[in-house]
């Protein structure tokens, strides 16, 4: 008999050879070359991890024991996998579409990205998942304990053996389970191993079969013959558990996180599936080929108190064939490693996901989710996970010690995550399906599943062995034994009803009442209309046509002299001296963030992802891009506001500088015509001064003349320089106002009176109603009388109509009083209307300018000073002013 | 005119063919699920398991090269066409 050590020499030359074929595929993956990797069958063989250690030993037995009924394991997948076109080709091209990482968070994204959901699966997902590691465990050390000596195994401890094949099993998956948080998730190095333990178990199984056919039984016939006569013969089919084991095995396939991991996340290609749906149900019908045959034979030959579970194994050990039973140990010793490492590393992906990085984030508060700290943090509590799930196994096995209960755990296990069924298919089909009822249906099915069929089944059960007896509080129908009070039912049967009835019934009921968030109804309408959003997978890039594309749309984006240029340069960092980069993580990261800047990092991301991932945008995506598209429009907006306020002040600033030009202007002209204003009399009074200085032969006549000369020549400067300081005065606000009582009759009497002397002749007439100018003022009426004046010796002045006239009319309107100046000469033109009011300004065409262009300016001051308003008049076809007396110079009548 | 017949032609028989594709595993219920109430009722007798046996194994069989002829099939029908399979407005 094979020694323990050489047992233990080939397990471990066996997991070298699985470490190194593992090594080899991710290093051939990552060089784009593992075309064997993106075979159909490679998927069909990762696939086989639902034939664990538990199928691989326990058919046999659940043969021996109960007939054909170990078929329904196999069955249920099979016409699962027959319908792939209906089911599984959906699930698959929604887990690209979306970038499914698990289960847990397929099912969390369908309903809108729910947090609590995804926990509550993880959790049901660990809880189910825990005992059938330990199942795996147990089976691995009793296949140990078959081969070797008793005394040499119990001195070695059937602990020790689970622990170092936990602790190993650990390790592996940590090394290639977690290399990298992938985008994809994809894990080629694990997926390899696994297939060539899949290629293992079958040879395994199918050599036992030969063997038993034709090398102790004498063919099929004989077999047959074999079969009618043994106890097997009399099975007889229970038909409710038939069908209800086979749909429990159909549901398991889709739900169970390890083959979710499978079929799903690590499909490389949608096109597999084809392949997948008639490669996989034949593993599984040369699985069970020869289960009949061996179990038959083993009752026949082995001793009646021989374990038929371990059938397999002791049937060749019975007939000395060492290298049988050692291909058959290998063969379990696959079915049980690959089950646990797929296990442990779908299981502790959602732990990481849904339950670590969360309560990391609520308690570090705040920091860069993007950031590469995070990406740490994420990979580290994956594998924390890992060891933490095998642990759990491990505990398990050792509570349990590795008793009968546990052969019961594999269908219990199937039940447990079967309570995500409804909520999944619902999710996929139903878009009425809400996030509520997926909560309430998965919980109200994982409680009552929990109690009815885990406790009573558990290890360390025995705590509550008085709940267990009657239940509750002494409530007979809550005892976990005979829900209900349904006494001498099939547990299996009945948890299956009450749970999964009570799940799917509250899942539809609570969906039909509640009503989904906005997201939610998104990802509803993602997910049942998947075939209307995305294109199928296009398999494994070959890593040139994807780098083609990237470099097509980094052109577009970059300009195609950056693109070029950040390619050569991620090319030459590769070690590719020409050609294009590979599109590798690196790569993608670098290229994301460069393009990020260009146009923002969720849509940078999404078209990224859209051509290396084969995946579609999702809702998520789009709300991120909708959220950078609306900054970048604020922006631009701001950006146009600005501007536009730019254009404004520019306008008006042109505006002004045209006005001071034109004032700049006036002011020369004007300059010129003060210096000559002033020069004038300046010059003859110089002139006639002189002249009475040298001039001794004067007469007295002459002499009177020039010296009146000389004084009407300084009351002319005189009177230009009182109006310039009479103007400074005023525009700086420093005027004392003398107001008293006066009637405007008066006041216009002054002034008319006033450039009757002042101008000799009054040349024009003058026309007023005295009647209408009746009217009490309060005011300065000195100030008052200087701005008619200045208005009538104006028209005086500029009138150029043959027979001059002035028309003063006066308006009394509610509380003010107007009093119209007007002419009948030919107006003031409209250019220089808006610039009348300002100093030094003279029309162009007078006929006799001898004012220094000060009186308008001077006049509207006044005007303000008192608190009415000196305006222009236009519309009238002579010059036209208005005086306006604010209200408070009327004295109360 | 021919051609427009052609391809409406076989649009048909590729909708057939995911009729079929969808049908299928309705049939292998029917098949696996039968036997067991005829196993089941008061009539029926022990003693068979082998006949049995082998008309599951056959019908296993049967399933797999059926599932094998329409993935053929279907891979045909959609040969060459790079949306794949059931793109046609279907919605599952």
């Amino acid at each position: 008999m094979l020694s323990l050590d050489g047992l233990v020499a080939v397990c471990l030359v066996y997991v070298v050879g699985l470490f190194a074929i593992a090594f080899l595929a991710e290093k051939k993956a990552a060089d784009g070359k593992a075309r064997w990797l993106n075979s159909p069958f490679v998927y069909t063989l990762s696939l086989s991890i639902y034939t664990t250690a538990w199928t691989f030993y326990g058919a046999v037995g659940s043969a021996a024991r109960s007939g054909l009924e170990f078929m329904t394991i196999y069955l249920g997948p099979t016409l699962v996998f027959i319908g792939w076109f209906w089911l599984l080709r959906k699930l698959v091209r929604i887990g690209r579409a979306q970038r499914i990482t698990s289960i847990a968070d397929m099912i969390s994204s369908r309903y809108g990205k729910s947090g609590t959901l995804a926990a509550l699966v993880t959790v049901l997902a660990v809880v189910g998942t825990t005992p059938y590691l330990a199942l795996q465990l147990q089976s691995v050390t009793l296949s140990f304990s078959v081969f070797a000596d008793p005394g040499e195994f119990a001195a070695l401890g059937t602990d020790m053996t689970a622990l170092w094949v936990a602790g190993g099993l650990a390790l592996f998956t940590i090394i290639f389970g977690t290399r990298s948080l992938d985008v994809n998730e994809r894990h080629p190095g694990l997926v390899s191993a696994i297939a060539l333990e899949a290629i293992v178990k079958l040879a395994a199984v199918l050599a036992v079969g030969v063997f038993v056919v034709w090398g102790v039984a004498e063919g099929p016939t004989d077999i047959l013959a074999r079969i009618e006569a043994s106890p097997i013969s009399e099975w007889r089919s229970n038909g409710a558990r038939w069908v209800g084991l086979t749909m429990l095995s159909a549901a398991a396939i889709l739900c169970l996180p390890r083959m979710f991991q499978v079929l799903v996340v690590e499909n490389a290609n949608e096109r597999h599936l084809a392949t997948a749906a008639w490669a996989f149900p034949l593993y599984l019908l040369l699985m069970s080929l020869f289960v009949v045959p061996i179990a038959v034979v083993g009752l026949q030959v082995m001793p009646a108190g021989a374990n038929p579970d371990l059938y397999v194994l002791t049937l060749p050990l019975a007939f000395d064939r060492e290298a049988l039973a050692l291909l058959v140990f290998l063969g379990g010793f696959s079915s049980a490693t690959s089950m646990v490492i797929i296990a442990a590393l779908a299981l502790s992906t959602m732990l990481s996901n849904h339950i670590i990085v969360p309560i990391w984030l609520r308690v570090t508060q705040g920091e860069d989710p993007m950031s590469g700290d995070m990406r740490r943090v994420a990979l580290m509590a994956r594998r924390l996970s890992i060891i933490g799930v095998l642990m759990l196994g491990l505990m398990y096995y050792r509570l349990s010690g590795g008793g009968e209960a546990l052969a019961s755990i594999g269908l219990i296990a199937f039940l447990g995550v079967s309570q995500v069924l409804p909520a999944l298919l619902g999710g996929i089909f139903w878009r009425g399906a809400t996030r509520a009822g997926a909560v309430v249906g998965i919980a109200s099915g994982f409680a009552i599943w929990a109690w009815v069929l885990l406790l009573p089944n558990t290890a360390g059960a025995g705590l509550l062995a008085g709940v267990l007896e009657s239940g509750p509080f002494g409530i007979g129908w809550l005892r976990p034994a005979t829900p209900l009070g349904l006494v001498g039912a099939d547990p299996l049967l009945t948890a299956m009803v009450l749970s999964l009835g009570v799940n799917c019934f509250l899942f539809v009921l609570v969906s039909l009442v509640s009503f989904p968030s906005p997201l939610e109804r998104l990802q509803a309408a993602q997910f049942v209309n998947v075939y209307d959003h995305s294109a199928p997978t296009l398999g494994w890039h070959g890593g040139a046509a994807a780098a083609d594309d990237l470099l097509t749309m980094a052109q577009r984006i970059l300009g195609t002299a950056r693109a070029g240029q950040l390619f050569q340069q991620a090319a030459a960092a590769q070690g590719r001296g020409g050609g294009l980069p590979d599109p590798n993580p690196d790569f993608l990261k670098m290229l994301e963030r460069e393009l990020a800047g260009s146009v923002g990092a969720a849509t940078a991301h999404a078209m990224v992802y859209q051509i290396t991932g084969g995946a579609t945008v999702s809702v998520h995506d789009l709300l991120a891009v909708a959220d950078e598209t609306a900054q970048i429009m604020e922006y631009s907006s701001q950006l146009e506001r600005q501007s536009s306020e730019l254009t404004r002040t520019a306008a008006r600033l042109r505006e002004a500088n045209a006005k001071l030009t034109e004032l700049a202007e006036q002011k020369d002209t004007f300059l010129s015509q003060i210096s000559h204003e002033l020069r004038t009399p300046m010059t003859s009074i110089r002139a006639f001064s002189e002249l009475l200085m040298h001039d001794e032969g004067l007469d007295s006549a002459t002499r009177d003349r020039f010296s009146g000369i000389i004084h009407a020549e300084s009351l002319r400067l005189t009177r230009l320089l009182d109006d310039l300081l009479d103007l400074s005065v005023l525009e700086h606000g420093r005027v004392t106002l003398t107001e008293s009582e006066a009637w405007l009759e008066d006041v216009l009497d002054q002034a008319e009176a006033a450039c009757g002397v002042m101008e000799s002749g009054g040349r024009i007439r003058i026309i007023r109603d005295r009647a209408a100018e009746k009217i009490p003022l309060l005011t300065d009426p000195d100030r008052l009388a200087q701005v008619f004046i200045n208005l009538i010796s104006n028209a005086q002045k500029y009138c150029d109509a043959p027979d001059p006239e002035l028309t003063i009319r006066v308006i009394r309107t509610s509380g003010r009083v107007d009093v119209e100046v007007i002419d009948n000469g030919s107006g003031i033109p409209d250019r220089q209307q808006r610039l009348i009011f300002e100093k030094f300004t003279r029309l162009e065409t007078t006929r006799d300018a001898r004012g220094a262009g000060l009186g308008l300016a001077i006049s509207r001051e006044v005007m303000q000073r008192l608190g009415g308003k000196l305006s222009y008049l236009p519309g009238h076809s002579g010059a036209a002013f208005r005086v306006r007396l604010p209200e408070r110079s009327l004295r109360a009548a | 005119m021919s051609r427009r017949l052609f391809l409406e032609r076989r649009t048909y028989r590729r909708n057939r063919l995911q009729d079929g594709a969808r049908l299928a595993p309705v049939l292998g219920a029917l098949l696996v699920f039968g036997p067991v109430f005829i196993l089941t009722s008061d009539t029926g007798v022990g003693g068979a398991t082998g006949r049995w046996l082998v008309y599951f194994l056959l019908v296993w069989l049967g399933l797999v090269v059926l599932s094998a002829g329409l993935s053929y099939a279907l891979g045909r029908a959609f040969h060459g066409d790079e949306s794949g399979p059931g793109v046609d407005g279907e919605t599952g």
